[in-house]
């Protein structure tokens, strides 16, 4: 018989990646043994393993390396998504334990998807082997469906979670070929492996990693809710639970682009003249579909989708501006973004009751000097979504826009600006609607929901600290993706 | 020996597609996969080969028929597209046939013919190679598969069992 | 290469022969035991001009010559094509797994070596698990295809039913694959050959008693017959999936039934009873512990084994016609409870103690 060898293992690359699992192992097994309907302390559970997971990748900083026969690598890419995606997920968890006291969501479940969600989540950003970083792109998926259509009386999110299915797996089937293809002409699915056929490669390697590079384009393109693949996104955004569609927005499109970003700069930069056309195409139509589409909306949950969309635009103009700046913009954006988007979708949490979800515009009329934290709150997300000084959101798009004017796209930075200028209407038209107009619902009071308040404190600071001291989050940003180029 | 079985493998396969009736394109999908084993094997591939018919056409495929008939479903109604649809769809695919075309032409004439032998170590397609690579060159995408699966079966627990009261 | 070619043919046409004669007896077998065991006269009726002395052969001309005369009825409103595919789908892979095993060991006729198996592969285990899992195709091809909602019920019943004993069956084959370390069907069975302390012979049910338990009565329940008949279930369905049969199609689902017998119990020897060893016989002779030896020339060793390797198979069969008279129908909820919670998590079980021990062992 013969022995194998098995691989050496080295586990500090895998920390923060076992500690998120595990946590999730735990709070599966706790789940048996708590009795509902409470289930906050699994929550609690959730929180410190996500919070230890962060730390340990904070600790890790400056360590690098590379473990399983180079599939899973140590690097500042990795671990600065991987700190997001703990905010990120921890954000959604505190959000949750408030949210599902409102919801017929009785289920310990919950938190084990949500946790089984991130630990594909950092799957995807750190792993350098296409085979993984699409196990972990499912591991995400196969959780966030569930998570779609977990609030089962609500035929809504049924709606939701078979829509997503049906178009998560249909794109998972463009990604799949395409990564057949770029196996096809390196041999190999290892990214640096995949990297070197595309610089050096002969005529028929290069056209078929060529054809491959457009089916993973599309299929993360999907995943980003980039147009012309957005189709499902406000559906399932309006259809899921408001904590599962935070979570989402945040975490989901963070991952998916982190796996976009790694694999076409890393791995497919040498064809970058081929891809940076269909990249700019795609980010123009993106962000007019997006925000043109808000316009018109009357359910914030919709609202938010559609600026989820355009936003995944900007995001893209990063990506053609490429280079340091660009990518590093990316980065920046992409945590300032999920501060901003999760502690919108918390304010209309908030606004929520039992039964009566608030999701209409209509409903929040007055809502601003009802309650005026409520009120302060969504005025500082809108506006730094709209990307008004001196929030995140401002010098996220400053960055990102600079990058791009920088490597040279005049246009798309004129179109860039102004459909930034065409969504500050309808975030102040939220605002208007806030404080100018009569009617309307009365808000719980924030204080009754400890964990909901948590969350709109965090992400308030977070939007604050990252528009008012940027210059260091960017300077991490900007190292994050020195490895990658 | 390969049109042998090609041809019936893109005939079936578009039966898949092109039946009206869904187990008769289920039935298709179970013999396409049963004839891509076969090719598997004569590929020298015996462990793929066995491996594909177990779990697609045995397992799979089974679960699909068995939906199927709970189902009862016995003709689905064609859903009409919208006009345009068709047309833009139709365009699509001619275009993406055509690129892969070209590409096969352009691989094609440096691809070895029939008849070159290719050097097939002795140990090739065996159930020890394919261990080797699994536990030693995989080993984190074969943990991460049983991640994937375990987070696969509490979401369908989750979606499918009773709404508690 | 044209003597490969014959070789393949002759051991193929051995083997269905083989399979098809047992399927045969075995329906002779199981009429006269259910009448031993029911304590009344049975298949006496198949007299050839009168004499109805030689119930065994009387039944063997008699069946197929019924069944090939009688009217091939397909009802209104079937699908035809499948209605017609569903008993070869069903007969097929169960031929076609029996052939995978392999009934003795290498023959040496002059130059030439003959492996004994009809199927050489280096998976062979695999490749009758792949064999099995295809059954199910025949059930519900069947019970879907006759337009009728008792056929339809039995067609989902045996689905279901296949699907969940067809794990418990796969893990008790991984353990025993585990502790002979071969996928090949002849590699177990040589390793099967030597003797414990040299008067035991090293026959898998001694290192692996449980998944030789789980085996035969996931076997059973693969065959769906009694007590897992209940996609047949004569006395709710009629007779499940192929109410709606008659003629040679019906006998083709009826041979299935035997063929299927003959499958299990030829797994069942070659896994955990050595095949088509004999104990205490080498390829010279018997040697005895005792110190007799009794040299005998290679083909009648050969011819030993292969009939060896027939009577293993053959009271396993009759074991079976044995639990199908005398048990009575499980519920279907107990039938799933007791493939999921009972012969699962055992199955489960026993493959990590295998693996554990086989570590131990291995340092």
């Amino acid at each position: 018989m013969t022995t194998l060898a098995f691989p050496d293992v080295a586990w500090l690359p895998l920390l923060p990646l076992m500690v998120i699992g595990a946590t999730a192992l735990l709070v599966l097994v706790a789940d048996l043994f708590s009795e509902g309907p409470d289930y906050d302390a699994l929550g609690w559970l959730g929180l410190i393993g996500l919070i230890v997971a962060a730390v340990c990748a904070a600790l890790l900083w400056n360590q690098s390396g590379s473990t399983l026969a180079g599939t899973l690598v140590l690097d500042r890419y990795g671990l600065f998504f991987t700190i997001l995606f703990a905010v990120g997920s921890g954000l959604t968890l505190l959000l949750s334990m408030n949210y599902l006291e409102t919801t017929d969501i009785r289920s310990g479940d919950y938190y084990t998807l949500l946790l089984f969600s991130t630990v594909g989540m950092v799957l995807m950003a750190t792993s350098v082997d296409l085979i993984v970083i699409f196990l972990g792109l499912e591991v995400m998926s196969i959780a966030a469906y569930a998570l779609a259509g977990i609030w089962r009386t609500q035929v809504r999110s049924n709606e939701a979670a078979l829509k997503y299915f049906i178009l998560g797996a249909f794109a998972s089937g463009f990604l799949l070929l395409g990564i057949a293809l770029l196996f096809g002409a390196s041999g190999e699915t290892l990214l640096p492996r995949i990297g070197e056929v595309a610089a050096t490669g002969t005529g028929e390697q290069r056209l078929l990693v060529t054809i491959g590079a457009a089916l993973l384009l599309v299929g993360f393109g999907f995943k980003v809710a980039a147009a012309p693949f957005h189709s499902w996104a406000p559906d399932v955004y309006e259809g899921a639970p408001t904590a599962v569609t935070a979570f989402m927005a945040a975490g989901i499109k963070a991952a998916a682009f982190a796996a976009f970003v790694r694999v076409f700069v890393d791995s497919l930069g040498p064809l970058a003249g081929d891809w940076r056309g269909a990249l700019w195409i795609l980010a123009v139509l993106t962000m007019t579909v997006g925000n043109v589409s808000a316009l018109v909306q009357r359910n914030i949950k919709r609202l938010l989708a559609y600026s989820s969309i355009a936003h995944a635009g900007y995001l893209l103009v990063g990506m053609v501006a490429g280079g340091e700046n660009g990518n590093a913009a990316v980065l920046f954006y992409l945590a300032v973004y999920t501060f901003m988007t999760v502690g919108a979708f918390a304010v209309v949490i908030a606004l929520g009751r039992r039964g009566q979800p608030h999701e209409d515009l209509d409903d929040w009329a007055g809502v601003g000097l009802r309650s005026p934290f409520l009120g302060f709150a969504m005025t500082v997300f809108m506006l730094s979504l709209a990307g008004v000084p001196p929030l995140a959101g401002f010098m996220g798009k400053f960055y990102l826009f600079s990058a791009a004017l920088e490597a040279g796209y005049v246009w798309l930075t004129v179109i860039a600006v102004v459909n930034s200028l065409v969504s500050v209407y309808y975030y102040v038209g939220v605002l208007v609607k806030m404080y100018m107009a009569e009617g309307g619902v009365e808000a719980e009071a924030t204080s009754a929901r400890p964990y909901l308040f948590a969350a709109l404190v965090a992400t308030l600071a977070g939007t604050f600290l990252l528009g008012l001291f940027p210059t260091p989050w960017f300077e991490i940003a900007r190292r994050s993706v020195e490895s990658l180029i | 020996m390969f049109f042998l079985l090609s041809v019936p493998l893109v005939l079936f396969s578009l039966g898949v597609v092109l039946a009206r009736s869904p187990v008769r394109s289920a039935l298709s999908l179970v013999v396409a996969l049963f004839l891509l084993a076969v090719m598997f094997f004569l590929l020298d591939a015996r462990m793929i080969a066995a491996l594909q018919v177990i779990v697609y056409a045995g397992a799979i495929m089974v679960l699909f028929l068995f939906v199927i008939m709970l189902l009862n479903l016995q003709h689905e109604p064609v859903e009409t597209a919208r006009p345009g649809q068709r047309t833009i769809a139709g365009a699509f695919a001619v275009v993406f046939a055509l690129v892969l075309g070209a590409v096969a032409l352009r691989g094609l004439p440096t691809m070895p013919g029939p008849g070159v032998e290719v050097a097939v170590t002795p140990s090739f397609g065996s159930v020890e190679s394919l261990a080797e690579r699994l536990f030693t060159r995989h080993a984190l995408a074969f943990e991460v598969t049983s991640v994937l699966l375990l987070g696969a079966i509490v979401g369908a627990v989750v979606l499918a069992r009773k709404i508690p009261r | 290469m044209l003597t490969v070619v014959v070789v393949s043919v002759i051991k193929a046409l051995i083997v269905i022969g083989m399979v098809l004669n047992l399927a045969g007896i075995l329906g002779w077998v199981e009429r006269k035991g259910s009448a031993l065991i029911q304590d009344r006269i049975g298949a006496n009726r198949a007299a050839i001009f009168g004499f109805a002395g030689a119930g065994l052969v009387n039944t063997l001309l008699a069946d197929p010559i019924k069944f090939l005369t009688k009217e091939d009825v397909i009802p209104r409103g079937v699908d035809r094509l499948l209605h017609t595919l569903a008993p070869c789908v069903a007969l097929f892979p169960a031929i076609v797994a029996f052939a995978a095993v392999p009934f003795g060991d290498r023959l040496r006729i002059g130059d030439m070596v003959v492996n004994l198996q009809a199927v050489e592969i280096d998976v062979g285990v695999l490749f009758l698990l792949a064999m099995t899992s295809l059954g199910v195709y025949g059930v519900v091809l069947g019970g879907w295809a006759s337009n009728n909602r008792l056929s339809l019920l039995g067609g989902i019943r045996g689905s279901a039913q296949m699907i969940s004993y067809e794990l418990a069956m796969g893990l008790a084959v991984v353990a025993v694959v585990l502790t002979y370390g071969s996928l090949d069907f002849q590699e177990i069975v040589r390793r099967q050959g030597h003797m414990i302390g040299g008067w035991i012979p090293a026959w898998g049910i001694l290192y692996q008693p449980l998944a030789f338990l789980l085996l035969l009565i996931a076997g059973i329940a693969e065959t769906k017959r009694a007590p897992f008949d209940l996609p047949e279930g004569e006395s709710e369905i009629v007779s499940g999936y192929f109410t709606e049969y008659s003629g040679i199609k019906y006998l083709m689902f009826f041979m299935t039934d035997f063929v299927e017998i003959a499958v299990v119990s030829a797994v069942v020897t070659t896994f955990f009873f050595g095949g088509w060893q004999v104990p205490f016989l080498a390829s010279e002779g018997f040697v005895f512990p005792w110190g007799w030896s009794v040299p005998l020339p290679h083909v009648v060793v050969v011819l030993l084994q292969v009939a060896a390797y027939m009577v293993k198979v053959f009271i396993f069969c009759c074991l079976q016609v044995l639990v199908r008279w005398t048990m009575p129908r499980l519920r279907y909820d107990q039938l799933m409870w007791f493939g999921w919670k009972v012969m699962l998590p055992l199955g489960l079980a026993n493959l990590v103690v295998t693996a554990l021990v086989l570590l131990w062992i291995q340092g």
